[in-house]
């Protein structure tokens, strides 16, 4: 029933890999049976990878106990991961949830993905497949326990009936069930049958984090043999029966159209099938091979219709932003107090703007996804963060209705948020639909990936600070002008010309990307100004501009007023103690009090988003020649409970990678309506050897459960900037750092 | 037909002219393990070894190729991943979504071995691959644990379990601590 199972990595065996699909008849008669909740006693046939690229059913194995877990007799568990696996780890951490509650033995799980058309038709008993906002473990650490749990309850309650004895002198520890009085014992495999019986259990109490064995312990990913032997099946790698594959390509200029195709000699290509339009705005090849496919499509002469975007560039945008830092349409995000008046009437003013441009998230892996579309089917094997979502855009374009598609998840080579889109499964299944019945693989170019990306809303933002005689800050407003990303996926969830996800890290004290200071007036608004390049979210999404702006400024503020930047924000953060904890913990471990090694600088930034708390320092030296070199970063995060310490410490040094290489290298600038970097060559990302030495502290205050794959990239740009002002003077207030010179 | 020597086989292909190596082991010949990240020599994402050598394949023409020269790929370097590059691999978790991780293994392979007392400089200049997950700390401490295990194995030291080589390293990564 998945589209890729993860047998535990130990033993690097692969034998029992299930990449499979439901018969759908089968999965429907039993989601008939279906109630609210827990389903038990579903059986579902498994096929096996082999099986699958055959597109052959294999023996079906063991029923579920529930939902989440299956147990064959064997004693091997396989517990079911709704959000996808791209990198972050999460298919790791959520079975270290599920299996803390089951109480069964780690060495034995392996992991699996239920596809989106079984959530829908069992009433969305997996809940939200959306993997995004770092949400894979605290959005659903509460539904994967409860599944770990029941299933535990149901098995241990299966041998209390079979030895006659009562439930409560039963336990359970790693897959064996033990009665107390008479030391009998068993196993989960041998029970789970008799447990998928039972009713499942509502009482269900979660275990007392002090007892906790598999949670916050260091555990290898349940993933990586496959990813170091080549064997693990990304999208691009799909193979099916009769199989053909397409390149394409869309509108150079977003918004417009195809006006003519001249395919007489790229049709005479060998290998090439069919030349095809997809849409009003793009243009296919779909060939026997991908070479072929990409090299036809190079060849073809296709004719664009330009409306005026194609007028537009990243210079007018900057005007129509700048001309929003002034503008009288802003709508307010957090304010305290009359920040205006209290900056209007302050003994002196600091100002400065700010800007972030348009980035690509560059993934790995460039988009693809592989469909096969008949009249009264359609099936997409896609690499996705948003399986329903992926459901949902294949039924729409292939003009069936849900319950006739299906989507079968595979890891991702990469995500970062442009995968949660669902533009390109979209265009593979229009492709696919004018091939009945043949599989079609599509595949971007990287080319195709940089030009058509949702990139990361291009913002300028305006900081004024008042300040009285002292120097204290009597007031601080952030305007921020610029683009939506709401104003593109999602415009439904505008209220009042509002975007909410503008503010974040600037939010109210709250439970999600609140500011961590408290100025005596405070501001933030947004004037929406949305140009027509398409915009998505970026892995950190707005905590990355906002923070940079926030904490330069801050830093600003610091040396204009001769206040050590650390002292100034601890004054401010006074009431904001577990933003002010992971500061301090990295002032600490960096050794603030005392001086930085020679010729080396340093910088700070701090914030909180998805959930988490975190902050960083960052030591740079700089050269006359205004060579950058950054020696070390110092990290700390809280996010409550650290399910898997060594992924999260991945998580922080992987931000810093993507962090920086965007701090320094990264910008999609637009001309004559169309982005101009096409390749690696011209977008460069950080390589091995500018990384620095990651060190990473993980503060797991507890009580709460914060997300890992995202809040620390915040941190990385305003940390290393606020480093090379102190080595330089200089103050970088628009990114990449590549378009200035650091020479002293 | 034209023919490549790819893990220890010959094998026959069919390929127009200029079609890139990566795209005939992907295509004509099922070797999926190696991946293509963006076609221009610049990610290291297609990178396999011609007699021992890294080659980025996206831009090596199959053509180009002599059956006398041998092609190794991720699923030929070893045939459970037992590599000491890949058990450090293993040992440390290095890879995140793990779609550069056949060429950087492939890199750090052809590395070890021409340079069994690398530095980290010498790790700086030959491992160019791009990774966006940003692996690149844990790439560089695993570079280091299959050096120092390739070395020991010189000395006629039994090889460790990946259980071993992690745990010395993963062991200095507390949950209060800096990474290896
Ligand atoms: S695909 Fe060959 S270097 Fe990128
Ligand atoms: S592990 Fe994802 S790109 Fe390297």
């Amino acid at each position: 029933m998945s589209t890729t199972s993860n047998p535990s990595k130990r033993d690097g065996s692969n034998a029992d890999a299930a990449v499979a699909k439901p018969s759908r008849r089968t999965f429907l008669k039993g989601s008939a049976a279906t109630t609210a909740g827990l389903v038990v006693g579903f059986h579902v046939p498994f096929f096996n990878k082999q099986a699958m690229a055959q597109g052959i059913a294999a023996a079906p194995i063991s029923p579920e106990v529930n939902a989440w877990v299956v147990v064959q007799p064997n004693d091997k568990v396989i517990i079911r991961i709704a959000r996808s696996e791209m990198g972050q780890g999460t298919l790791t951490g959520l079975a270290q949830m599920v299996a803390e509650e089951l109480e069964c033995d780690w060495e034995k799980v392996s992991t699996e993905y239920p596809t989106p058309g079984q959530n829908l038709a069992r009433q969305r008993v997996w809940g939200d497949f959306s993997t995004g906002g770092s949400r894979g473990i605290r959005g659903s650490q509460d539904n994967v326990r409860k599944g770990g749990a029941t299933a535990r309850m149901m098995l241990v309650q299966a041998a209390a009936d079979e030895w006659k004895v009562p439930v409560a002198e039963c336990s359970a520890s790693k897959s064996v069930i033990t009665h107390g009085p008479s030391k009998r014992t068993t196993t989960y495999g041998k029970v789970a049958n008799a447990a998928a019986k039972l009713t499942p259990p509502t009482d269900v109490k979660f275990k007392d984090p002090k007892d906790w064995t598999l949670i916050g312990k260091r555990l290898a990913r349940l993933d990586t043999v496959e990813k170091t032997t080549g064997k693990q099946i990304y999208g691009m790698d799909l193979k099916l029966p009769g199989m053909l594959n397409a390149a394409v390509k869309d509108a150079p200029v977003f918004g417009s159209k195809v006006k003519s195709v001249d395919d007489t000699a790229v049709l005479k290509r060998p290998g090439v099938k069919k030349v095809l339009r997809v849409g009003d705005t793009a243009v296919a090849v779909v060939a026997d091979t991908w070479w072929r496919a990409k090299t036809a499509l190079d060849a073809l002469k296709i004719e664009w219709e330009d409306g005026p975007n194609a007028k537009a560039s990243s210079a007018s945008f900057a005007e129509v932003l700048k001309a929003g830092l002034d503008a009288k349409d802003a709508v307010v995000g957090h304010s305290v107090g009359d920040a205006r008046a209290a900056i209007a009437a302050s003994a002196r003013k600091i100002e400065a703007v700010y800007s972030y441009p348009h980035q690509n998230h560059v993934c790995m892996e460039t988009m693809n996804a592989t469909v096969k579309w008949t009249p009264d089917k359609c099936e997409v094997w896609v690499p996705t963060q948003n399986g329903e979502a992926a459901l949902a855009a294949t039924a729409e374009a292939a003009g069936l209705p849900p319950a006739k598609c299906e989507v079968y998840k595979i890891h991702l080579g990469g995500g970062f948020g442009r995968r949660g889109a669902t533009d390109f499964i979209r265009q593979a299944v229009a492709i696919a639909k004018q091939m009945p019945g043949t599989p079609v693989k599509m595949i971007w170019s990287r080319e195709e990936d940089m030009a058509q990306g949702r990139f990361h809303p291009v913002t300028q933002c305006k900081m004024v600070a008042g300040l009285d005689d002292k120097g204290e800050i009597t007031g601080l407003s952030m305007r921020i002008s610029g683009q939506s990303i709401l104003a593109y996926v999602a415009p439904q969830n505008i209220r009042d010309g509002r975007d909410p996800v503008m503010f974040q890290g600037l939010n109210a004290p709250g439970p999600e990307a609140s500011i961590g200071y408290t100025f005596p007036t405070f501001l933030v608004d947004h004037a929406m100004r949305n140009p027509h390049v398409p915009a998505g979210f970026w892995r950190g999404v707005n905590l990355n501009q906002n923070a940079i702006y926030l904490e330069s400024f801050l830093d600003e503020i610091a040396h204009a007023t001769n206040q050590d930047p650390l002292a100034l924000r601890r004054k401010l953060m006074s009431k904001h103690p577990k933003h002010l904890a992971v500061l301090n913990a990295v002032a600490e471990k960096v050794g603030y009090d005392k001086p930085a090694p020679a010729g080396v600088f340093r910088g700070l930034a701090q914030t909180m988003g998805f959930g988490s708390y975190v902050a960083a320092c960052a030591e740079v030296s700089v050269s006359k020649e205004g060579v950058l070199k950054i020696h070390r970063i110092v990290a700390a995060t809280d996010c409550g409970n650290a399910v898997n310490p060594q992924q999260i410490e991945a998580q922080v040094e992987g931000s810093f990678v993507y962090g920086l290489g965007a701090a320094l290298y990264q910008e999609c600038t637009v001309k004559d309506g169309r982005i101009e970097q096409t390749n690696f060559a011209d977008y460069p990302s950080l390589k091995l050897a500018e990384m620095p030495k990651v060190e990473t502290v993980i503060l797991a205050s507890g009580g709460f459960w914060g997300g890992v794959g995202e809040p620390t990239i915040a941190v990385a740009a305003p940390a290393v900037l606020n480093a090379i002002f102190a080595a330089t003077g200089k103050r970088i207030r628009d990114l990449p750092l590549k378009n200035h010179s650091l020479k002293t | 037909m034209p023919k490549l020597n790819v893990n220890g086989k010959l094998l026959d292909y069919q390929a127009d002219e200029g079609t890139p190596l990566l795209w005939v082991l992907r295509e004509q010949l099922g070797l999926t393990g190696t991946k293509y990240g963006c076609g221009i020599a610049q990610c290291g994402a297609c990178t396999v070894h011609v007699d021992g050598v890294a080659v980025r394949s996206c831009v090596m023409p199959a053509a180009a190729m002599k059956a006398t020269q041998k092609i190794t790929t991720i699923e030929g370097l070893t045939p459970n991943g037992t590599h000491p590059i890949q058990k450090a691999w293993q040992a440390l978790d290095v890879p995140q979504c793990g779609f550069c991780q056949s060429g950087m293994i492939m890199a750090a392979t052809a590395l070890v071995k021409e340079k069994p007392n690398l530095t980290d400089k010498d790790i700086d200049d030959a491992m160019t691959n791009i990774c966006r997950c940003g692996t690149y700390n844990r790439v560089r401490a695993a570079i280091h644990v299959a050096a120092k295990e390739m070395a020991a194995a010189k000395t006629g030291a039994k090889p460790k379990k990946v259980s071993e080589l992690g745990k010395s390293v993963l062991d200095i990564q507390h949950i209060d601590g800096s990474q290896a």
